[in-house]
């Protein structure tokens, strides 16, 4: 292995590892669906939260969700509400909770967990078709979770 | 608050005549759901009546299909020698149109072997065990051609599957199958096709993912897809653990899923974007 070759993988690897404050999927407490306490502890990024959402392999907010305030998004999907102004719908805690598992708040919804490791029927390997073994890393991390809402948090009415 | 009304709520107003080799087909892309689905849907649609008006077009005359010359070479391939003693499925069947209706009523299960088949079933029958040759690929051109020019023969006939009798235990597990929430994303072929059939999802707008189309011309793959490779895609795409083509799964779920069709024309090959 080349030098630059360890060092991407180490860097890689910190990059994996949960920070230390870092609430895991398992551990996060769901109250009537919302979660109060922040998943890192340091306010997200709601540049990132962007990106996230728009990206097919992380958070696909828009395959289901038009966001007016991201004009620049070509095909938003209309299989959930808009989330313009859903700040003023729902507090910070509520939103938390959607986005990291709104199965908590809409009972059978069809929107996915995006902060949950088990308990799935046939879990494959990301887009691969082939199997996976539980606990799966979440489909997005903790950090991404708060950048997300970080986001979210400025669609106000 | 109310909810905006969804762009694409509903399918497209439109009607299919295609225009084929031997005159006008008339097509039903819609019709009165089968009694099974009382209380679920009241009406079924094509898949061709969520694609866009260039897509639809392509389908309205064999001349502008792409998946026409797929027919074509499967008539070819049934009057090749190809068996082990120099036979063809044409020294046994005489013509294609001989299996005229078989499209329209598989999967089903057969009276004589009492095993559910499909029509690549039937097909792999007659290579193994009558012409002496090894299977085709399921997913293979060889299979698609042979498909494609068997489900020509039955186009515009009602698809018109059993679901009673010794079908009854494998429609079960199809109808379990189609909705189970499989995957990390816990998404059911029902959430999909049943639940927000007429929504967008991202740029695809979805339909009741019928399969009386089938084959299909894909234009993103420039190919022929079975209803079984579709499948793979769909649940691969909720990060699931995919059933093989062929698997006592995904036969259930074929006869499941055409059963919920039933009343739609076959429309021998169709096209899709
Ligand atoms: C596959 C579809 C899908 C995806 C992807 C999806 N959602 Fe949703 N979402 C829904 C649906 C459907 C609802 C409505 C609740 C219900 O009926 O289940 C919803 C509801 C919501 C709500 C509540 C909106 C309101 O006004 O009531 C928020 C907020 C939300 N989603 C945010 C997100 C974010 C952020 C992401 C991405 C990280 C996301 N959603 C991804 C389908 C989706
Ligand atoms: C040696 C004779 C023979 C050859 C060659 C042959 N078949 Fe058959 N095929 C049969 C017989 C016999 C049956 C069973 C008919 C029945 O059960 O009523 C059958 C049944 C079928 C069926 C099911 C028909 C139905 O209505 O149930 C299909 C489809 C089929 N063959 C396709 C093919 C194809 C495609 C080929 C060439 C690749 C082929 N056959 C070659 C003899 C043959
Ligand atoms: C995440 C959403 C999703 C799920 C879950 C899903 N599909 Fe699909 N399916 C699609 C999309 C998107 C298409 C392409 C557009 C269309 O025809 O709906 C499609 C197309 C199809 C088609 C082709 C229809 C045609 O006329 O060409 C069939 C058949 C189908 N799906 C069956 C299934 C079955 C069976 C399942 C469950 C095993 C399933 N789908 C699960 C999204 C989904």
């Amino acid at each position: 292995m080349t030098r630059r070759r360890a060092l991407a993988v180490a860097v890689a690897l910190a990059a994996a590892a949960p920070a230390l404050s870092e609430t895991m999927p398992e551990a996060v407490q769901y109250e009537k669906g919302a979660v109060a306490a922040s998943l890192t502890g340091t306010p997200g990024n709601p540049e990132a939260g962007v990106k996230v959402m728009t990206t097919n392999a992380l958070g696909n907010c828009v395959a289901c969700h038009l966001v007016s305030a991201l004009p620049d998004v070509p095909f938003p999907g209309d299989i959930g509400p808009a989330l313009d102004g859903a700040a003023s719908r729902y507090s910070e805690a509520q939103l938390r909770g959607i986005i990291a598992n709104s199965k908590h708040t809409f009972e059978g919804s069809f929107m996915p967990a995006f902060y949950k490791t088990e308990g799935y029927i046939r879990p494959g390997d990301a887009y691969s078709g082939k199997a996976a073994t539980e606990p799966l890393p979440p489909i997005l991390t903790a950090a991404q979770i708060e950048d997300v809402l970080a986001f979210v948090l400025t669609l106000k009415d | 608050f109310a909810l905006a009304l969804p762009l694409h709520a509903t399918p497209v107003d439109d009607q299919l005549v295609i225009e084929g080799e031997n005159g006008p087909v008339e097509i039903v892309t819609e019709a009165p759901a089968p009694v099974h689905l009382k209380g679920v849907l009241e009406t079924i649609y094509s898949g061709w009546r969520f694609r866009n008006a260039e897509t639809r077009a392509l389908e309205r005359d064999d001349f502008d299909n792409p998946g026409m010359v797929f027919v074509d070479r499967g008539r070819d391939k049934w009057n090749a020698a190809i068996g082990a003693k120099g036979e063809s499925c044409a020294s046994c069947h005489g013509g294609p149109e001989s299996l005229k209706g078989l499209r329209a009523v598989t999967p089903r299960v057969d009276e004589k072997t009492g095993a559910l088949m499909t029509l690549e079933n039937y097909i792999d029958t007659c290579l193994t065990q009558r012409m002496g040759l090894e299977s085709w690929n399921w997913t293979s051109t060889d299979m698609s051609d042979m498909l494609a020019l068997i489900s020509m023969q039955s186009r515009g006939m009602a698809v018109n599957v059993a679901i009673d009798g010794p079908a009854a235990p494998y429609w079960e597990q199809g109808k379990e199958i189609y909705y189970t929430r499989y995957g990390q994303l816990e998404m059911a072929c029902a959430n999909c096709h049943e639940q927000y059939f007429g929504h967008m999802i991202r740029a695809d707008h979805l339909s009741q993912g019928q399969t009386n189309g089938f084959p299909v011309y894909r234009l993103k793959d420039a190919g022929l897809l079975s209803a079984q490779k579709r499948f793979v895609g769909c649940v691969r795409d909720t990060r699931a653990e995919t059933f093989k083509p062929n698997s006592p799964e995904f036969k259930a779920l074929e006869l499941y899923v055409a059963s919920r069709g039933n009343g739609l024309s076959v429309e021998g090959v169709s096209v899709r974007h």
